[in-house]
């Protein structure tokens, strides 16, 4: 048993921690509002091959196991890359069997899943649904994966996030069938989890940077003649953060960990587990961390704002937590009336 | 990552759970509920001649004994069968420190008595005027004139209080001051101090919880020198040795787990378990115990791999100790009135739980005392007292 990455892991670690320090500075995440997208940025992640990780290597893909994948979201969450790598990684594995597999591992095709089932073939706010390709959706009784062309456009909203609705009854650009019945009902309950996993990973990331901007900021800034990071009453409120911040990354970490050594059913509880924990956690967090840059924290010019609405808008897409709290307890407790 | 647990701490949970099965009966925890005592002689003579406590733990500078990682599944599984564990645990961290720094007096004269269960320790850190200012300790030791130089004699006066279980210890490990005069961490000398000394006399102090704890009395008590611990003046050394012992090894810091578990067979009995409302307060209760399970295991591994834990145990104790709060007052919300009910049967552990998680934010370091430590050492922030 280690809690610490492998030399490999962090070697993952390191290079991912490098390329977004390097290429995705708190800049690239401004100029990509209000779209949430630096297409710019995502070439970079497909020349390094990120993309396709998530796919097997016969496919073209990376083959990576979820360890490897939540180390990447991490990163990618601390510094807020405006890129659907979530989503992406979580879907992509679904088109093995398309035509798109090669060009989704290449990471030339983008795909988002659609995490709430579609009405009337409509799908409503898709995360990455602005910039998709394809859409994985569970229309009525048949998981399906639909090509079109991304509009480039998301209503304006909290995040900054390219969502879109998409139509997934248009079989212009291609429709493929992945699944029907229990089957498509099963493999988008696998699809739900495994983008709650990549979900909390990234919040993870978020909420660990978020607290770093915290205590810096409250280090520089004096009041009273001394950093407001010197009195007790500030230093309690961001210690209190540590614990919640590094258990949501173990837990996410414990998850994909579960997933890797195919025990499934323990790793989709605590996937859901480690989701409402991040969310939760990363919204306390950016409260705090919002607040304890007093006035400034508020206004555009300062960087914990885009911190605090991702924090939310991130998680929010797969609809309100209670119901994930009440599966949750279904899976820990049997159903209602099983007792 | 690696998150398989080793196969000799799965072994030795499995040994320990079938020792339980075996020893621990309903009667011993009946009692110790009922007097506040959380220590049974049977229990631990029975514990100690499987060699346990002498084993203590591997560590650096010593070869042998327990992975941390055991000691740490030891806590957990007692505390998941409510056994009376406080004697073993001051007792195995007063034995841990005496090994450390004791003299060959001590070694020769204590630990055996340890080892085989025929003795346990109180800790005497705390007073009336210094609780989280452990190092302004105002017990007096003072040396007795026209002793021999080579044997000195100490007059010990002065009052320590919540020293839990000094009414069944053999010894009470003891902060004096000796230097009134110089800063307060440089003048406090360390004692182990048999309880049978003339002039040492203790009366008993209940908890809302349910504990029973003591207020012990030094009056002109006459203590060797051979039963100093460590250098004259240099007992904040020792008290520092002790507290990296505390630190997330010695006790079960998982007590919501089976408050859960409870709560889980209670609401399915009375039909509880089917309002959503409880049902997504137990999911939290279950994803927080899944969170301090990990955090709690970070120092146990961290010691295994023969490193020193710092703050590691501090994050731990802070979001154990405020989660198992968060689940108690859950619970007794999710309960109604039985949660009020403390006799025996139905919900008491509501009862109980909301009365004893208190306690556990201020024991070992309250909660501000570990956010104190977790912003200097981990955050960087300036050092605020």
């Amino acid at each position: 048993m280690d809690l610490e990455p492998t030399e490999d892991q962090k070697a993952v670690r390191t290079a991912f921690s490098e390329f977004f320090t390097d290429r995705c500075p708190i800049s690239v995440v401004r100029a990509a509002e209000p779209l949430g997208f630096a297409a710019d940025l995502w070439r970079r992640l497909a020349a390094m091959g990120a993309p396709g990780m998530a796919l097997p290597e016969g496919v073209g893909g990376g083959g990576a196991g979820r360890s490897d994948l939540t180390l990447l979201l991490h990163e990618a969450g601390r510094v807020l890359a405006p890129v659907p790598l979530s989503g992406h990684l979580a879907a992509s594995p679904l088109l093995v069997d398309t035509p798109w597999c090669a060009e989704a591992a290449e990471g030339t095709l983008i795909v988002a899943p659609a995490l709430r089932p579609t009405v009337d073939g409509l799908a409503r706010l898709v995360p990455g649904g602005a910039v998709a390709h394809v859409v994985v959706a569970l229309d009525e009784d048949e998981l399906v994966a639909v090509r079109g062309e991304p509009p480039m456009t998301a209503p304006v909203n909290h995040a900054c996030a390219p969502l879109a609705d998409r139509y997934v009854r248009d079989d212009r650009g291609g429709r493929v069938v992945l699944a029907r019945g229990d089957e498509a009902a099963r493999r988008f309950a696998m699809l739900r989890r495994e983008w709650q996993l990549y979900t909390a990973a990234t919040l993870a990331g978020l909420a660990e940077r978020a607290l770093e901007l915290a205590v810096a900021y409250t280090l520089e800034r004096e009041q009273f003649g001394k950093p407001i990071g010197a009195f007790q009453a500030v230093q309690q409120g961001l210690a209190d953060l540590v614990g919640p911040v590094d258990g949501i990354r173990l837990l996410a970490a414990r998850a994909a960990w579960c997933a890797d050594e195919g025990d499934p059913a323990q790793a989709g509880r605590l996937a859901t587990m480690a989701f409402l924990a991040a969310t939760e956690v990363a919204r306390a967090t950016t409260y705090r961390a919002v607040h304890f840059h007093g006035g400034y924290g508020v206004t555009l010019e300062y960087d914990i704002q885009l911190y605090f609405r991702r924090a939310r808008g991130w998680p929010l897409v797969l609809g309100d937590p209670d119901e994930e709290y009440q599966r949750l307890a279904d899976d820990l407790f049997g159903p209602v009336g099983s007792s | 990552m690696d998150f398989r647990p080793k196969e000799s701490v799965e072994e030795f949970r499995r040994w320990i759970r079938a020792f339980v099965a075996e020893h621990l009966t309903e009667d011993m925890i009946e009692r110790a509920r009922r007097t506040g005592t959380f220590h049974d002689w049977e229990f631990h003579r029975a514990l100690a001649a499987t060699g346990v406590i002498a084993e203590g733990m591997a560590g650096p500078g010593r070869g042998t004994g327990r992975d941390p990682l055991e000691l740490y599944v030891l806590f957990d599984e007692l505390g998941l069968a409510d056994a009376p564990f406080f004697g073993l645990a001051n007792t195995m961290l007063v034995a841990g420190i005496v090994e450390q720094i004791g003299s060959a007096f001590h070694l020769a004269e204590v630990l055996p008595r340890f080892h085989r269960g025929e003795a346990i320790a109180a800790l005497g850190y705390s007073e009336p005027g210094s609780g989280s200012d452990v190092a302004a300790a105002a017990t007096r030791a003072e040396r007795v004139l026209g002793h021999p130089e080579d044997e000195p004699v100490w007059l010990v006066n002065g009052q320590k209080m919540f020293t839990t279980l000094v009414h069944e210890a053999g010894y009470v490990i003891l902060l004096t001051r000796t230097d009134p005069d110089v800063a307060k961490h440089r003048g406090l000398t360390m004692f182990l101090v048999p309880m049978d000394l003339p002039g040492i006399s203790f009366q008993p102090v209940q908890t809302m919880g349910g504990d029973r704890t003591n207020i012990t009395y030094f009056t002109d008590v006459r203590v060797p020198d051979r039963w100093r611990l460590g250098e004259v003046d240099g007992g904040w050394g020792v008290m520092k040795v002790a507290l990296a012992y505390e630190r997330g090894v010695f006790g079960n810091m998982n007590q919501g787990v089976s408050l859960l578990r409870r709560f889980t067979r209670w609401a399915a009995e009375s039909g509880a378990m089917d309002d959503t409302s409880v049902r997504k307060r137990l999911a939290r209760i279950a994803i927080d115990n899944e969170i301090t399970a990990l955090l709690a295991l970070r120092p146990a591994l961290i010691a295994s791999a023969g490193g020193l834990p710092t703050t590691e145990g501090s994050i731990a104790k802070l979001f154990a100790s405020e989660a198992y709060n968060r689940a108690a007052e859950a619970c007794l919300d999710m309960a109604g009135p039985e949660g009020l009910l403390g006799e025996p049967g139905d919900a008491w552990f509501v009862d109980h739980a909301a009365r004893d998680a208190p306690v556990t934010t201020i024991y070992g370091g309250t909660s501000e005392i570990q956010r104190n430590n977790i912003a200097e050492h981990r955050l960087g922030l300036p050092r605020a007292r």
